[in-house]
């Protein structure tokens, strides 16, 4: 048996035991819906300037990064459009959980893989920016914090494990797995967020992300595994279409 | 043609990824019939209030959408404009690959 079929067959488990599990889940009455962006006002002032002096160095040398690449490597510019489209596309989509509720992925595993973590910094936070102003998701006070979680941490997850597996596994279960974890490590982040900002009076920080970190586990397993097939098969597409662009990026083309 | 066929099994692959990623979208719907699907931020206002019932938030959205209706327009807008440039861009490479580059 090839390792392809292996392949398809222990994502067609998964699948199966993740609608087994969200079912009990939701027998077990732990559904409830759940944000992904902190919300507007929802941090006090001393936290949202924290994560807004934690974004900060990634987003000045990212902006620098993007500079130096469209300087440098003109061919690139419409890939990096292309890295931003996608998260534009993923971060709309609000799907359905097997929990009962939905949330949406990020989309950031694809701009961290192609450019790497800094690049997609600010392409994360443009997509963050476009949502706190046009729609009310998420917010400007918390802009710092929605981007440490979703443009920086998550692309540095995506990143590291890209560049950790992409010798020793298929390219294709890379990339899954590097975009997987991105989704998931971005919602770990935000209950932390949000534990830090609020920890429990009496089981302090830990029993606070505890309580944050339920609301949203079994929701965003799913979502991560879609997140992390639909980033394979935009790479499938760019290996093909776009070879020269991947090489001009040090990546392997088709 | 400069690109390399793309094999039968590469193809079925990819039918593949696309119907589990369906699958995982569309059986929640049938596994929970009586759930609205609720996303939103609502929630998780609803965990804050429960361990910090006295936090006032301190800034509201410059901006909101008057309703669920223009916030899906704008939703939909979003999406749209990132499809967009994504078949623009394929669009693109298939046009120039078409062309011998």
């Amino acid at each position: 048996m090839s390792r392809k079929v292996i392949g398809s067959r222990v994502i067609l488990c998964l699948a199966a035991l993740l609608l087994a599990g969200g079912r009990v889940a939701w027998a077990a009455g732990s559904a409830a819906p759940q944000a992904m962006h902190i919300m507007e006002g929802f941090l006090p002032p001393a936290w949202a300037a924290f994560w807004f002096a934690v974004a900060l160095p990634f987003w000045v040398l990212g902006f620098r990064r993007i500079r130096r690449l469209v300087a440098e490597k003109p061919e690139t510019r419409l890939l990096l459009g292309l890295a931003g489209a996608f998260t534009f596309v993923l971060s709309a989509l609000k799907l359905p959980s097997v929990t009962g509720s939905s949330s949406h992925p990020t989309g950031t595993g694809l701009g961290a893989i192609l450019f790497g973590p800094l690049e997609m910094s600010i392409l994360g936070t443009i997509a963050l920016i476009f949502q706190a102003l046009l729609i009310a998701h998420g917010g400007l006070t918390t802009l710092g914090a929605n981007a440490t979680s979703m443009a920086i941490v998550g692309p540095l997850v995506a990143f590291g494990v890209w560049r950790g597996l992409r010798d020793r596994l298929p390219q294709g279960w890379a990339v899954f797995l590097a975009a997987a974890l991105a989704d998931l490590i971005t919602y770990v982040v935000t209950s932390a967020q949000l534990a830090l900002a609020y920890p429990d009076p009496t089981g302090g920080f830990v029993a606070a992300f505890a309580k944050f970190g339920a609301i949203f586990a079994v929701t965003q397993v799913p979502l991560a595994i879609s997140e992390g097939i639909l980033t394979v098969l935009i790479f499938n597409a760019l290996r093909s279409s776009a070879p020269a662009e991947l090489q001009a990026l040090g990546l392997k083309g088709a | 043609m400069s690109a390399a066929p793309i094999s039968s099994s590469r193809r079925g692959l990819t039918v593949l990824l696309v119907a589990i990623v369906v699958v995982l979208a569309v059986a929640p719907l049938f596994l929970h019939r009586d759930s609205e699907f609720g996303g939103a931020d609502g929630a998780a206002e609803g965990a804050i209030a429960e361990i910090a019932p006295d936090y006032q938030p301190w800034f509201s959205p410059v901006w909101e959408p008057p309703g669920g209706e223009t916030e899906s327009l704008l939703f939909a807008l979003q999406a749209a404009l990132g499809a967009g440039f994504i078949g623009y861009f394929f669009g693109l490479k298939r046009g120039a690959r078409q062309s011998g580059r």
